[in-house]
């Protein structure tokens, strides 16, 4: 495999990376704050949804996000009233949050549309479309020479292919999700904010004691998961794609969460799980590579199915314990 | 002392669920552009005026009834499986490798066969995240999630290289022996002047997901093995203190779990489509996690909540065929059945237990 194909597979892989970025960070808030959240996937299909067919009807991608973030952060708030409020079972609202995006946004598309659960396709500023950084060949270069692009990189030396293969040329999203990793170090681990949001999700009598509202702290939590939620599924919708298709997420919410438990619910290493099994995506869709490369046929399927085998072994504990936080799952009870 | 008489949690708190999210439901209805009480209307016809109505019902029922089963064992010792859709796709498997490759003399001794296969494949697919649960603490949920995925792309995998007939394009196994072939209700209760059931896919199957129903009652309420389930699944330390041994209920009880999910596919592999497809589970699996709750983890709550949610599914697909409603809807109410059932139960529970302790101070 020469450097340039190396170079395109690991592109794919950032850009299939970033949406699992996202849920897994918004997944890492919630968690650490003690509520457990399933309902990522339903979170991040409804805000892909309710992203695209607000940029389809604006015409502008940045109002699309807004709608989309709404969307998730409503379907936070039902999380936050059925898991902190009423004290319910988190995993049973989970469930339901998936079930409920899943159906609703089919519904509204159909309703909107009537394209069979799709909004139309997306054009122009209604995407968020790749930006090129200063001194990288894209498609500017090109047209200028009126030369192919890839026959401009091909020439260009590796720093230059490898500063416009894989550094230049994602859209805005993707370089926001790669900030937000140190924003939520910094957050969690160097403010005040944060050392409470932990503790809320190690030990809720203490925080409580000390005298911060847990109930207030959770909801932060939440809907600040909701809010990448909404990032993570606009970008799929207005970033990845070009529009909402039904089940678009495919899984990737669960994905994230595999990541999380990967990355043992902390954010620098979260970035590289999520790196990780984007590489594993890209993959799948390239099998050809694996195959020259190794002389090995490998089965897609095994690919696909290799982020969860993976977080099965280490959920077992023989590569390292993953320990969640200690109130994680819990419902709050304050003793009068 | 209780707060609120047993029939009031039974009865009253499910049925207050559904009604809220029926309301809710009729909300979208509207929202959508249709009028509620047309499609309630549409929904009865189609799934319970005619015979062959109840034909459909009957048969997403007999799925929704082993997998409601499947996860209100695990829920009895407070096991969350919400891998049933996975364990039912494995069992699928088990169904196949049992029909292809026994030659049956006939389909009552095949069924047997069958469910065998099914329960054993299904059984195994729990085996690992319950050792890992009762073992290594990692948690069931997660595990089950992950196994979900696993064995989608197990069978895509089986289907694809070993099990597709050469030469066929569609991932599927070839197609079951006819000997194998269950009696629907159509073969059973048709007479030579009245068809009934024509077409339906309900078959035999319904039969043995009501003796499963049966012998999961006798299992939980009945045997020492239950007992202990139950025991375990009110206070883990109390039921150690007794003598029962976590590590053993936990995998018995998802070993049972697994292979109630498993037995699905004998309805809809052997049953209905009479070979191996890709997505025959159609996620009935986690349609057990509402059964379950709506039925309030009983044999014949989750018998009840089964035929409501077969209704809802054939009803369902009614209204997609005669008006602009999608099939969707059904995810919809069974996402609204859940959220009331399961997560929000508190919110129904705290009222109606502040308005009953109120009464009986009035009494006394």
């Amino acid at each position: 495999m020469d450097f340039l194909t190396l170079l395109q597979v690991l592109d794919t892989s950032v850009r299939l990376a970033t949406p699992l970025l996202l849920a897994c960070l918004a997944g890492l808030y919630s968690e650490r704050s003690g509520v457990v959240d399933i309902g990522l996937e339903g979170k991040m299909l409804a805000a892909a949804f309710f992203s695209a067919a607000f940029a389809f009807y604006s015409g502008n991608a940045w109002l699309g996000l807004l709608a989309g973030i709404g969307a998730a952060m409503v379907l936070a708030l039902i999380h936050g009233l059925a898991s902190v409020t009423f004290r319910g079972n988190q995993l049973i609202s989970g469930v339901a949050i998936n079930f409920l995006a899943a159906g609703m946004t089919v519904l509204a598309a159909q309703s909107w549309f009537r394209q069979g659960g799709r909004t139309p396709p997306l054009e122009g500023a209604a995407r968020f479309n790749p930006i090129e950084l200063p001194f990288a060949i894209g498609p500017t270069e090109a047209a200028a020479v009126d030369r192919p692009l890839s026959q401009l990189i091909a020439e260009a030396n590796p720093l230059q292919q490898f500063y416009s293969e894989l550094i230049s040329g994602h859209s805005i999203l993707v370089y926001l999700a790669l900030l937000t990793v140190p924003a939520t170090w910094w957050l969690l681990f160097r403010t005040r904010f944060g050392l409470r949001l932990r503790a809320v999700g190690e030990n809720p009598a203490a925080v409580d004691t000390a005298g911060v509202s847990v109930v207030w702290l959770r909801y932060a939590a939440i809907l600040l998961c909701g809010v990448l939620c909404g990032v993570a599924g606009a970008y799929l919708s207005t970033a990845l794609q070009a529009g909402f298709v039904k089940d678009m997420t495919a899984g990737r919410g669960f994905i994230a969460l595999a990541a999380l438990i990967f990355a043992k619910w902390r954010p620098v290493y979260a970035l590289w799980a999520c790196l990780l099994f984007g590489l594993f995506q890209a993959l799948e869709l390239r099998p050809d590579i694996i195959e020259n490369v190794s002389g090995i046929k490998v089965q897609v399927q095994l690919l696909g199915a290799l982020p969860y085998i993976l977080t099965v072994v280490i959920l077992a504990g023989f590569v390292g314990k993953a320990i969640p936080p200690r109130a994680s799952g819990e419902p709050y009870i304050k003793e009068r | 002392m209780d707060k609120m008489p047993k029939w009031a949690d039974i009865v009253l708190i499910p049925i207050i669920s559904l009604l809220l999210a029926a309301f809710f439901s009729a909300l979208v209805i509207l929202a959508i552009g249709e009028n509620p009480v047309e499609a309630l209307k549409l929904m009865i016809d189609g799934a319970l005026m005619r015979s062959a109505g109840w034909g459909y019902t009957l048969y997403y029922a007999t799925n929704f009834i082993f997998t409601g089963l499947a996860v209100s064992v695990a829920f009895h010792a407070r096991l969350f499986n919400i891998g049933g859709e996975g364990q039912a796709m494995v069992g699928g498997l088990g169904v196949a490798l049992v029909c292809l490759y026994i030659p049956w003399p006939h389909w009552s001794l095949a069924i047997l066969g069958a469910s065998v296969g099914a329960a054993l494949f299904g059984a195994a697919w729990a085996y690992l995240p319950a050792v890992l649960q009762a073992k290594r603490g990692s948690h069931i949920v997660i595990t089950t999630i992950m196994f979900n995925f696993i064995a989608a792309a197990l069978l895509n995998y089986v289907l694809v290289e070993w099990l597709r007939p050469i030469g066929a394009m569609d991932p599927a196994s070839a197609k079951f022996p006819g000997a194998t072939h269950l009696p629907s209700f159509q073969d059973m209760f048709s007479t030579a002047d009245t068809p009934m059931f024509r077409g339906a896919p309900a078959n035999v199957t319904f039969f043995l997901a009501l003796v499963a129903c049966v012998v999961v009652w006798m299992l939980i309420w009945k045997t020492r093995l239950g007992y202990e389930i139950r025991a375990f699944g009110q206070s883990e330390t109390a039921a150690k203190y007794a003598g029962i041994s976590p590590v053993r209920i936990t995998v018995i009880a998802m070993l049972i779990s697994g292979a109630l999910a498993g037995m699905m596919s004998v309805n809809t592999t052997m049953g209905e489509s009479e070979r191996l497809i890709l997505n025959s589970t159609e996620g009935a699996g986690f349609i057990g996690i509402a059964v379950a709750l709506m039925g309030r983890n009983h044999p014949f709550g989750v018998l009840l909540a089964a035929i409501l949610f077969g209704f809802l599914y054939q009803g369902g697909a009614e209204l997609a065929l005669w008006t602009s409603i999608p099939r969707e809807l059904i995810v919809v109410i069974q996402a609204l059945v859940i959220l009331f059932t399961g997560a929000l139960d508190n919110m129904v529970r705290a009222p109606l237990e502040k308005v009953f302790i109120a009464l009986r101070r009035r009494n006394v």
